[in-house]
This record gives C-alpha cells, structure tokens and sequence, in this order.
C-alpha cells in the first residue's frame, strides 16, 4: 500500500488526530482498570533499549558503592595513597609506578593498577570508583534539592498565585537568568575560600556538599517552572475546587490532590537532572571550583588527565569513558521513562 | 474483515446515470497498542453532482474516517485499506501520494470540523487561500490574490480586500468557517465534503453556514458530503442520507425515506432522541441506551445488537445492507427483521422511537 | 507594540537591578569570612586588604556596600588582584574570541539541530530516527571539556588537521581564524545540537497533529511545502525561546569550559583563569555581565517571537 512519507512519519499523532475521540475513549476502556503508573511500566518494560541503559547506570552505581571493597580486596591501596617511589610487577619484571620522567604506569590488567596510575602513583582504578562515589554522591544529593525546592516552589507559587507567585516567580528567573556554569563556578569559589555559614547550615570548603548544594539551586527554576504552570492549569480544574467546596485545607489539597498530578512530571524530571547534575558536577571540579583535591571526581580525575594527555591518554579515557556511559545510561532510561509516561510522544508502530 | 453474506446490492443513486463519485467496498482499519480498530467495513455510496449526501452517525462510528480516508487524510504505516473510491476517472484509495495530493484540494476539497484550529495562526488569510489556488494552478499571484477576495465575497464576508491581510486570530469562528469554506472552493471542486462543518459554532451561525452550503451547491453544481451527527442538521439540506454505526452503513436513503420511513432501530433511536417543539413538556428525551460499540476486535453479527431491544438469534450474523421495500430501491438498511416488523415496533408513543427496556410491549 | 517594548523594558530594568544585588550578595554578603581577605586574595598584605576594605567599603553598612560595589563595577575601576589589571578592559579584549566562537557554534548548533530534529520527527518510530536519538543522547551525555580535549589530542596533536588551540583575530588572518575556530565550534555545539534536535522532534510531533496541518495537507500542498511552511515554521516558535538564553548564556561565560579545553582567550577562559587564581574580581564582574547578557537578550527573543507569532503581537 502506498502511504505519503510524512503521513507514514506522523503515525502516531495523526492516528490520534484522525480519529473520532470516542474511539479513543473506546481503546482507553479497553486498558480500564490499570493504573497511569502501571501502564507506563508495561509500555518500558518493552522498551528494551532504555531498560538496558538502566541496568547500565544501575551498574555503575553498584560498582561505585563496592569502590571500598575493590580498595581493600583487590587494588590493596586507598584512593589519596602516593605510590611515586613504588614499583609493581608487570609481566613478571619491575616497572616503576610513576617513571623517572613522570608519565605513569598504564593499565596493567591485574590486582594492582588494573587501569594505571595517575602522576601521583595513585591506582586510577581505586580513585575511579571512589570519584564516581563523590559524582554520583554529588549528584544524588543535589537532584534531591532540586526536586524538594522546585516541587516546593513550583506547587506554591501555581497554587497560591498572587503575591506567593510573583515573589517565587522572580526568584526563578533570577536564577535562571545565571548561566548554570558561572553561577556553579561563582558559588564554588566563594565558598571553597570560607565556606559558608547560614546559621543553622553550616559547610566547609571541601565538603563534597558545597558542589551538592549549588547544583541543587541552580536547576531548581529548570523543574520549578513547567512545575509552576501545570500547577496554575491543575488549579482551574474541577476536582481543585471540589476538594476545595469540602473544606480541606489547603495544605491536604496540595498533598492529595495536586502532588499526584504533578508526580508524572517530577518522574520525568529525576533522570534528567540527575544526568545534569553528573555533567555539572565534573564541569565544576574540572574548573577546579566543585570537589576539591586530594579528593577523587570524575570531573577532577579527567581535569589531571587531560594535562598528561600525550603521555598517558588512560588518564583521560578511564574516567571520560566511565562519566559518559554513566550520564548516556540515565539519559537513554529517562528518555524511555518519558515515551512510557507520555505515549503522545512515541510513535510505536506495530504491524 | 468478514465479507458479507450477501454483496451489497448497488445502491441507486438520485443521478444514477452518472454520479460523481462512486465508493464501493471502503474499509480501513488502524492496528493499534491494544489490537485492530476496523474503524470502516464495506462501505459503498454513490454521490451524484449537485447532491448533498449526509453521512450521520455518532462519535466514533466511522463516519469522518469514511470522509477523510476520501481525502487520503488517515494515511499512516498503521492503517490498512481496502475497496475503491472513483471520482470522475481518479481512484482516490489506491492513488499515489503525487496523484492524491494534485486530486486533494482541485477536485476534492474539504471543510473541518473545528475553523478556530484550521488555520494556520502564523500566515495571513489571504495567504493561505492563495497558497491553495497557486498549488494546483500556473497564475501569476496578484490574480490568485484577485480571485480570493471574489472567494471570500461569495461566502460573506464583507470588506473582503482589507480582511486578506488578517491573521486568524483576528476572526470570529463563523468569519473563519467561511474562509475555510472560501478556500475549500477557491479551486472549483467538484466534490465538497464538509465534516461536521457547523459543531463547533453558535446556532446562529450554523444556519448562516448551512444556508451558505446549499447555495454553493446550487451554484456550483459540486457534490457535498456533509458529515454530521446532527440529524437537525441533515433534515434541513440533504438530500439523502446514509446513517453509520460501528464503521458500517446501517441505512441509507433519501431524505423522507429516512426521515418518514425509517427501517433500521438505530435510525428509530436517532429520530426519537430529536427534540421537538410540539413534543410534550417535562418529559425525558429519549436516548438510545448503552454505549457505543468498541471498534477493537469486533465480534461478528449486526454491531448494534448489544443495544438493540428488537435483537433475536439470527442478529449473531451481520446483515447485508439490501433494499427491502419494492417501491424505493434506493433505501436499503442492515437489519433482519421484516418490514411489517418494523413498522410496528418503531412506534413508541405515538411517534417513531426506539423501545427503551422499561416499556417493552409483547 | 510600544506599549510592549516599554512594558518589558521596565521589567529587564527590575530583573538587571535584581541580578546585581543577588551578584553582590554571592560574593559578599552569603559566604564565611571577611570579603575583604576573599577580595584581596591570599597573598596579601595587611595593608593590600585594608586597601579593598576601605575601596569596597566593607566597613560600611550593607546597602552601601553594595552602593560601591556597583559604583565601582559600573564606572570601571574594578582592578584583578593578582596582575592588577582593569577587569573591564580585559573583558573587553576576550569579548572577540567568545563572539566568534558562540556566533559560529550557534550557526552550527541551529542548523544541524532543526535538520536532525525535523528527519527525527517525520521518521519517528524508524530506524532513522532511533539512529538520530542515539546520537543525541550521546551528545548530551559528553562533557564539552572531555570532547575538546579528545578532539585536540587526535585532530590537533597526532593527526596535525587543524591547529592546537588558541586564537587567531579575524582581522589578522581570516583563514587562520577559521581553522583556528573549527574544532571549537564543533565541540561547542555537541551538546547544542543534542537538546535542539530532541525538543524539535517533540515539538514537531506535536504540530503534525494540529488541526491546520491536516488542512494544509487537504489544500493538495506539496509534503514538502506542509512540512516547511507549516510544520516547521510553528514548531519554531519554542526552539526561538531556547536559541535566545542559551545564545544569551554562551555569550556571557557559559563557554568558559569549551574556552578554556582550546585555549581561546575569551570572556570564559578569562573567568576559569580566575577561578584557578581565586581572583574573585573578575569572576564577580564576569557573572554580573552574563547575567546581564541573558535577561537583556531573552528580551530581544521576546521581541523576536513577537515577529514571528502574530497571535502576540499587542
């Protein structure tokens, strides 16, 4: 059968467009009785490819948590011990560590220095796993800020509207008006030099928290927004103002009728920022302005390596490698999260 | 799909010596996440030149994808065809994509339902009549631009020159509607198939539009499909009718064999749920009860059956749409029952209706 | 359309005032310490910080502080603390590099962004456009640093194809500036390409499904002329938005890292050289202007998409 191209590219959307709405209505009734949540699971569970980058993240976030083990077990050295002196067998004879020129050792696929080591004599495979500890430990700790501050600000400022809005409105575009990196690098060099001191909330300059903390603030208007507005068109709905005609307070309408409709979004929104926030994470401590030295990132490794490049290109490609296939895992699942969640924008097309 | 029993026997058309378009056989289906939607099964109609044809049905029931897939307009990886459509020499099922889009526009040209959501909100009015004229003719653009402010004249619009250079957003709906409608014709088409051209607009002005239609019809001498739901709509111009149900054509027939004689219960329903003014006060419109059918996997037998008081054993097999009366050759329905049976049990306190089961008569 | 213009000047004037007085507080107001040790830096001399502290007046109240922070920023008499150099001249000299570099990039990034977004679209579901995604997603998922640094090693240092960094003016050698900008550009708008070309499929599978689309194809136009004229043009209209703060955002220091990873000498490498120095100065200045830079060009795409949706027009 003949089929113009951009018909045949639009399936999915003009199959909705073309027809009747009862009749979706009619394939709705077909799936009744299944929850939003479950459905989407059915349609991921057969997105193999996202559930294969998944496992990917997940493995690296396994291997990550085990860096101790690998340390004590197997590389037999921490991640900030210098071994310049040293030497280690490779192919049954001594090889200096780091060599009399300074280019360290390559990987040498054992026990010890499996990936190489660094210009300090350092095991690259130890301070692999134990950066990606602090990556992903950064991250996971800033996306948990993002998510709380903008569901926060966001849920507030569309449901009270007037001043509440105006005021969280401007504080959004504020922070937004910030380019991420210099707002990250700003907030980095200051508190690195004093740390800082809110009272109640207390940071030193090397905590792993000071880049956890700014990356938090800094995508805060990114999820807050779309937040906001779907919040404003939830609250003209119908069931807003049943929940309202019965009294509830608004702090219970917030929490049981506006969250879930905005839990899809907040879903959406996890995987991506928390692949933002690896990505940001390393941009800071490459710039020197996020984890601070002798302790282990990936950001930090690949800023040293990137100096040794010529000499040792292991420096570069072991954490790089390990960075991207860790952020391409999260993204690629989150992106089959998103087709799951809003089959609107997929277009399965099943013969 | 199930082939009938019996083929459908050709249905006479007003014009039947030579009628402009002829569909024989139409049936398209989408495979979806959740299984085969046969949204249109064997449907043939004929519609003659100068005739209004009113396909009337509920949501769903295949009726704008009939008109539309005329169109080439539900073409997509997922949807599969079958039967012809012929108009004037050009198959419109079958045509290439090249074919279809230099029929599409030139020969057929079509009105939707929503004219807030038609246009395209960026260009200019007088743009987008223009665009259509210059796809299917070689004119320098000043004339196309000429014969669009004649378009919107002819369709009511005053200060027809200035408005050209409106923006969408600047018109009211039924101002649109016409500019639609304006456009639709900007290339003389010799089919017009209008879906549900007036749903979306006031009262007032759907009778401006359907007015509006018949006039361009008697000027034009183009055939009109109008797609409705809306039985009102229909008894004002069409001249006849085909009533659609579950993607199949239940009854088809003229105007008054529709309206006086209907045979199908469906029909009953549709005609008994119509508000009248000489009905009695403070009684309930009758509405048909059930739900449509889902077009997902369809089982065999008459689609209606499950909502059908009249339903008995042999419904388990789906009729064939044949004319049952000898003096009107052109009305057929889908249904078993015979035609003394109908005539007895469409009557519902003392008008035509379809039994509701709280006041089922033995 | 002038009661526009003026209605959203007043607001860029609210939110500029605003930027600098979180700007200010960033630096001296919310951190530990004595801001006039942090602006002095470490090697200074007891004299060298009282010096700052009278100059920036933190023996003052807040608001005049902030008073002379901004007089001093705004008349151009901010002074690095490590080379003694006048910040807003050295801005001003590192602004052709990072003009030429985001200019070219944005070229890059727009072009490859709507052609991938739009044969992602109208191939959505194939194998094109699982190819087209992938490659996307790969791209938003590599640190610009990481590429450039690649890119360097491989393109520059072994295979000698394009110079090892560093700028050259366009006045003093065009070609050289070119070449010089190839790999920078390219790496640049990577990331770019792979969020544009993501938001375009989405927004033109949106547009496929709108009503006037459908029209259009009714009218017998071309699937070309649909998908240009019609789809393309209205799923525009969000990729404008995006183009201006990013643009905005590129400009005022967000390319700092593919400026420092190449060595260009623009307004990002001047900041990531401060930031190893812990100049606080210019890292101060630098983030009030790029802050500025983005609140006043989302102003001019907002003027822009005024043009090019009638539907706002006022």
């Amino acid at each position: 059968m003949s089929a113009n191209p951009a018909a045949r590219g639009a399936a999915g959307t003009e199959f909705t467009a073309g027809i009747p709405s009862a009749l979706q209505a009619d394939a709705d009734a077909g799936t009744a009785g299944i929850g939003p949540y479950r459905l989407a699971w059915l349609r991921l569970k057969r997105n193999r490819v996202a559930l294969v980058f998944g496992a990917i993240f997940v493995l690296m976030v396994v291997l990550c948590l085990l860096a101790p083990v690998y340390a004590h077990h197997i590389a037999h050295t921490g991640p900030t011990e210098n071994h310049i002196t040293d030497q280690v067998k490779v192919g049954g004879k001594l090889t200096d560590v780091v060599s009399t020129d300074g280019i360290p050792i390559g990987p040498t696929w054992h026990g010890r220095f499996f990936l190489g080591a660094d210009a300090n004599g350092r095991d690259v495979a130890v301070r692999l796993l134990y950066g990606g500890r602090n990556s992903l430990e950064v991250a996971g700790v800033a996306t948990l800020i993002t998510m709380i501050l903008a569901t926060l600000m966001g849920a507030a400022a569309g449901y009270f509207r007037g001043f509440t809005d105006a005021v969280l409105a401007r504080v959004l575009d504020l922070i937004w008006a910030y380019p991420a990196v210099l707002l990250g690098v700003a907030l980095g060099v200051t508190i690195a030099v004093g740390g800082l001191n809110l009272g109640l909330f207390q940071l030193h300059g090397n905590s792993l928290m000071v880049p956890a903390v700014i990356i938090g603030v800094v995508y805060v208007p990114y999820v807050a927004k779309p937040l906001r507005g779907q919040t404003l068109s939830l609250r003209e709905k119908e069931f807003i103002d049943a929940a309202r005609a019965q009294g509830l307070s608004h702090a219970r309408i917030l929490v049981s009728e506006v969250l879930p409709n905005l839990l899809s979004t907040i879903i959406v929104f996890v995987p991506l920022i928390v692949a933002n926030a690896i990505l940001l994470e390393a941009a800071l401590s490459y710039l020197g302005a996020g984890v601070q030295d002798p302790n282990p990132s990936w950001g930090t490794m690949i800023s040293d390596g990137i100096r040794l490049i010529p000499s040792a290109i292991h420096l570069t490609f072991v954490p790089g490698g390990m960075l991207v296939l860790t952020i391409l895992g999260i993204n690629v699942f989150g992106d089959g999260v998103r087709d799951a969640l809003d089959p609107r924008a997929t277009v399965h097309l099943e013969h | 799909m199930t082939p009938d029993p019996a083929p459908a026997a050709a249905p006479a058309a007003a014009d039947a010596t030579d009628p402009l378009l002829v569909v024989d056989g139409l049936s398209v289906s989408f495979a979806t996440e959740e299984g085969i939607v046969q949204a249109v099964g064997d449907v043939s109609f004929t519609v003659g030149r100068g005739e209004i044809v009113a396909i009337v049905g509920e949501s769903g029931s295949g009726k704008s994808v009939t008109a539309m897939t005329l169109m080439g307009l539900t073409r997509s990886p997922n949807a599969r065809f079958g039967g012809t459509a012929q108009l004037g020499g050009h198959e419109l099922v079958g045509a290439s994509a090249d074919e279809l889009r230099r029929v599409r526009g030139a020969e057929i040209a079509m009105v939707f339902q929503d004219p807030m959501t038609s246009l395209d909100p960026v260009y200019r009015i007088g743009d987008q009549i223009v665009e259509q004229i210059l796809a299917h003719e070689k004119i320098p653009k000043a004339a196309a631009l000429d014969r669009a402010v004649a378009l919107m004249e002819r369709v009511g619009i005053p200060h027809a020159r200035e408005r050209l250079r409106s923006y969408p957003h600047e018109f009211s709906g039924g101002m649109r509607q016409r500019v639609m409608i304006a456009m639709a014709l900007s290339c003389s088409p010799q089919l017009l198939i209008a879906d549900e051209p007036t749903t979306a607009l006031d009262v007032t002005v759907q009778a401006q539009i359907l007015e509006q239609l018949r006039t361009l019809r008697d000027e034009t001498g183009a055939g009109v499909i109008l797609v409705t739901h809306d039985l009102g709509v229909v008894a004002d111009i069409a001249d006849r009718i085909l009533v659609m149900y579950g993607g199949r054509i239940v009854e088809q027939g003229t105007l008054d064999e529709l309206f006086y004689d209907p045979q199908h219960p469906y029909t009953w329903g549709l005609l008994g749920s119509i508000p009248r003014l000489d009905g009695p006060l403070g009684v309930r419109l009758p509405a048909i009860p059930g739900t449509p059918p889902s077009l997902l996997n369809t089982p065999a037998g008459c689609h209606f059956r499950p909502r059908c008081p009249e339903a008995f054993d042999r419904c388990g097999e789906m009729p064939p749409l044949v004319a049952r009366s000898p003096g009107s050759p052109g009305h057929c329905d889908r249904c078993w029952l015979e035609p003394a049976t109908k005539r007895a049990q469409r009557e519902t306190d003392g008008r035509i209706g379809l039994r509701t089961e709280g006041t089922v008569i033995a | 359309m002038g009661r526009f213009v003026v209605n959203r000047l007043a607001s860029v004037v609210a939110v500029l005032f605003a930027i600098s007085v979180l700007t200010f507080l960033i630096f001296q107001a919310i951190p530990n310490g004595d801001p006039a040790l942090r602006l002095a830096g470490r090697l200074a001399t007891p004299q060298q910080v009282q010096d700052v502290r009278e100059q920036w007046g933190f023996d003052k109240p807040i608001y005049e502080q902030y008073g002379k922070t901004m007089k001093l920023i705004l008349t151009g008499k901010v002074t690095s603390y490590t080379q003694q150099l006048n910040v807003l001249d050295e801005v001003r000299a590192d602004a052709p590099a990072t003009i030429s570099l985001v200019t070219g990039a944005a070229v890059i990034w727009l072009g490859f962004g709507i052609v991938f977004g739009l044969l992602s679209a109208i191939s959505a579901g194939r194998w094109l456009d699982r190819f087209l995604t992938v490659l996307a997603l790969v791209g938003v998922s590599t640190p610009v640093f990481l590429l450039g640094a690649v890119m360097l090693y491989y393109l520059g240092y072994k295979w000698h194809l394009f110079p090892l960094g560093g700028y050259v003016k366009l006045t003093d050698d065009p070609w050289g500036w070119f070449t010089h900008l190839i790999m920078p550009w390219t790496a640049l708008s990577v990331l770019f390409i792979g969020v544009y070309s993501r938001v375009l499929r989405s927004t033109v599978l949106d547009t496929l499904g709108e009503d006037y689309v459908r029209a259009a194809r009714a009218k017998g136009l071309t699937e070309r002329r649909v998908l240009v004229k019609h789809v393309l043009r209205n799923s525009m209209i969000p990729i404008i938005s995006l183009f201006g703060l990013d643009f905005a955002a590129a400009i005022g220091g967000g390319a700092i890292l593919t400026e420092s990873v190449f060595n260009l000498h623009g307004i990002g490498q001047y900041a990531a050289e401060s930031i190893s120095r812990l100049d606080v100065p210019p890292i101060l200045v630098i983030t009030m202007l790029g802050a500025f830079a983005v609140v006043i060009l989302s102003a001019v795409v907002d003027v822009v998409y005024a043009l090019l949706d009638p539907r706002i027009r006022l």
